[in-house]
């Protein structure tokens, strides 16, 4: 799932806060991303009920995974959906492969969707002939300039205007630069209809699948995702598998949920709801439909309780938006498909924590991300197990792959002795007795080991010279 | 509300015990102008969150467990601090979830409460403001605003102080970056948002920060001493009494 093989995250991380560009498109776009999702969900009270429905949804749905998704593969079948298992993202991108070659295809439209980006779907279709275009508008702005999505949304939320102008200007033949927003549009819809017609295979997401009758839900802006399911004669929907809801009556809850949670719209633009391919006599729609089924690590996470949790998710971006993290980096500096507060629970259970761990640790627990979390993941808590986890071998058959990798003696011991001295009053009351002795020796403490780090944009606090422990027994303070 | 008890005992936090001590007694102060009795258990020490966040949960239990034993009684313990609190009242029950101490540990979770919630709502608390004009600005600590949620009771005090003007911080739900080990494990990061926030607490015009938690205000105040700014940080606890005992 990494974007490239070994994730440098310092160098990925001082190299995003150093561009001031990227640094101030991101400000803006978080700042307007969440104000809108306030303006919508303004009453707390309704979204609280709301977002106990949809969590109740998605724990449901959970709860009885194995059974929705043999429901969901029986009445897909039955409506004419052909249905596909694949546990590794070779195995589902083996799987497109074969339905494309089949077509003697070669030409792929696609809709937006992050599980393909899992798969890394295009790179590998490239490397068998086969061109996938890319038709969400974002897509196709970071398509063309050789970039993955920065964000699982909006996914060129990276760049302005005016970069992207320059981008059309030298990427697409015989087109003038302009900065007018309008003008941009057509030239991308001039492009993208042309490959509409051309394509002969179209792949989408999946944002919800309904167990009950096999319907595969596809949110989206710009239409540009409904060209791609109902203009080639062949379509097919990738998925994790944990997107599938139990009802129909699941749906309206979760899709106002997504839409409000992640752009602060009411309802999006097109709803696709998508139960069979073109039947007998009717004009249009393909005439396959396939639906490929991605676990890559997900049975896995479902087995334990608490990391089961993150399987809730239903992608809207909102933890992205309001963390202070995500907005000072942006998606790319964290290397994996999956960025901000989601990615950094999701990406160690999937990757291992010796690949991705430190994802875990670039976050202050602020909790702004559980906050706005549509369906409430504990998002912190998951976080914390993640770093327990980092630590310490752990004998339970759920434990995150790669748990201990970060065993080391030196800090163990440093928060042993930390425990003991916290345990111990005297221990205590004498280390803030030296420690307050020491700072009055000198006027500043020295810049060595982990302090080097504060000092380099904060002075370093002074010890005081009587703990507030000494001054309530002076002021004679009782204890019971 | 509760009703209003003779006596509470005070967790002062390891912070405030080892950098801040005025800031403590300030606390105390305020409690006891309003006739309580503050019972100061000297076997506290540290809440455990340090260690439970960085991944070291053991750690924090042994330390949490010395916490219940140095506050045995039911009365309130009130706490000068929306993150130590937060941890105190929300993160010791899953800290001992499976654990021998488990009701020992909901017992005492139940008897947290942050230092301006208890002020505001169980003492009702009026104030005299004594102190000069001044404008000061405030940041909420991301614990005291979203595991405690007691901004409201924080700003209601400096909102009774008649010559203090709070001005507003444009991003004030935004994090100032110091998250513990975080600061100095993602040392650019952390920097990258304190700086930030540096900036907006300068737009403000005030003359003061105020907040209700020191490790925000080492953090940001350290950073504003650091890029020579003249505004310092000050715990809400020592600023509502110096203002009010003249």
């Amino acid at each position: 799932m990494a974007n490239s093989s070994v994730v440098d995250f310092p160098k990925n991380f001082t190299k995003a806060l150093n561009d001031p560009q990227l640094r101030h498109n991101l400000r803006s776009a978080m700042d307007t991303l969440g104000m809108r999702r306030r303006t919508l969900f303004s009453d707390p009270v309704s979204f609280e009920q709301l977002r106990a429905t949809g969590d109740e949804i998605r724990q449901r749905a959970l709860r009885q995974l194995p059974e929705l998704l043999e429901k969901l593969e029986k009445k897909c079948t039955e409506n004419g959906i052909q249905v596909h298992w694949a546990e590794t993202p070779a195995e589902a991108n083996q799987i497109c492969l074969e339905i494309i070659q089949r077509h003697n295809a070669h030409r792929v439209i696609k809709g937006k969707s992050m599980v393909s980006e899992e798969m890394h779907l295009n790179h590998f279709l490239a490397e068998h002939d086969v061109e996938a275009l890319e038709t969400d508008l974002g897509e196709y702005i970071i398509q063309l300039d050789h970039e993955t999505p920065s964000h699982i949304i909006v996914p060129a939320i990276h760049k302005n205007r005016d970069q992207i102008a320059r981008l059309f200007h030298d990427k697409i033949p015989n087109t003038p630069y302009t900065e007018v927003v309008e003008e941009l549009n057509a030239i991308a819809r001039k492009v993208l209809r042309e490959k509409f017609l051309a394509g002969e295979v179209g792949v989408s997401g999946v944002n919800f699948a309904v167990a009950e009758t096999g319907t595969l839900c596809l949110v989206e802006n710009e239409g540009n995702g409904r060209m791609c399911t109902t203009a080639p004669p062949v379509h097919i929907a990738v998925m994790g598998l944990e997107k599938v809801v139990e009802r129909l009556d699941d749906v309206p809850p979760l899709l106002r949920l997504l839409t409000g949670s992640a752009t602060g719209q009411l309802i999006t633009t097109y709803f696709n709801m998508i139960t069979s391919p073109r039947k007998a006599g009717e004009k249009d729609g393909p005439k396959e439909v396939h639906l490929v089924l991605l676990d890559n690590g997900r049975s896995k996470i479902w087995a334990d309780p608490e990391l089961r949790q993150t399987l809730k998710c239903i992608r809207c971006g909102a933890c992205l938006n309001h963390c202070p993290v995500y907005t000072r980096l942006g998606g790319h500096a964290y290397g994996y498909v999956y960025p901000g507060p989601i990615g950094s629970i999701l990406t160690p259970q999937i990757e291992g924590l010796v690949n991705a761990g430190a994802m875990a640790t670039a976050s202050t627990f602020c909790g702004a991300c559980e906050e706005v979390c549509p369906v409430k993941i504990p998002i912190t808590d998951i976080l914390r197990r993640l770093r327990n986890e980092s630590y310490q071998k752990v004998d339970t058959p759920h434990a995150v792959k790669g748990h201990g990798y970060k065993l080391s003696v030196i800090e163990s011991l440093t928060w042993k002795g930390w425990a003991l001295n916290n345990m111990m009053p005297w221990a205590n009351a004498l280390s803030a007795k030296l420690l307050g002795l020491l700072s009055a020796q000198l006027p500043r403490l020295p810049k060595v080991g982990l302090l080097k780090y504060w000092g380099q944009s904060r002075t370093l606090p002074k010890f005081a010279a009587r703990s507030l422990h000494a001054l309530a027994k002076e002021k004679g303070l009782r204890d019971e | 509300m509760p009703t209003r008890p003779q006596k509470v005992y005070y967790f002062g936090t390891c912070l405030i015990d080892l950098c801040y001590p005025q800031a403590g007694m300030a606390g105390i102060e305020l409690l006891q102008r309003e006739g309580v009795e503050v019972l100061f258990p000297q076997q506290q020490s540290c809440c455990g969150q340090p260690a439970y966040n960085s991944g070291f949960p053991e750690e924090a239990r042994k330390v949490a467990r010395q916490q219940l034993k140095a506050f045995p009684n039911d009365y309130p313990i009130v706490v000068p601090s929306g993150s130590c609190g937060g941890m105190l009242k929300h993160h010791y029950p899953k800290l001992f979830a499976n654990q021998p101490e488990f009701a020992e540990a909901q017992r005492f979770s139940g008897q947290v409460m942050e230092l301006t919630e208890f002020l505001v709502t169980v003492l009702e608390i009026q104030l005299e403001d004594r102190g000069q004009p001044i404008k000061v600005t405030w940041h909420s600590s991301c614990s005291a605003l979203r595991e405690m949620r007691v901004i409201d009771y924080s700003k209601s005090l400096l909102r009774q102080l008649r010559n203090v003007e709070l001005v507003e911080l444009r991003r004030e739900r935004e994090c100032c970056g110091f998250g513990g080990s975080f600061s100095v494990k993602q040392a650019d990061l952390s920097s990258a948002m304190v700086s930030d926030k540096v900036a907006d607490i300068e737009k403000t015009g005030a003359s003061r920060l105020l907040s209700g938690d020191c490790g925000c205000l080492m953090h940001i105040g350290g950073a504003l001493d650091y890029q020579k700014s003249l505004i310092p940080a000050q715990h809400i606890a020592e600023f509502v009494w110096e203002r009010v005992h003249g």
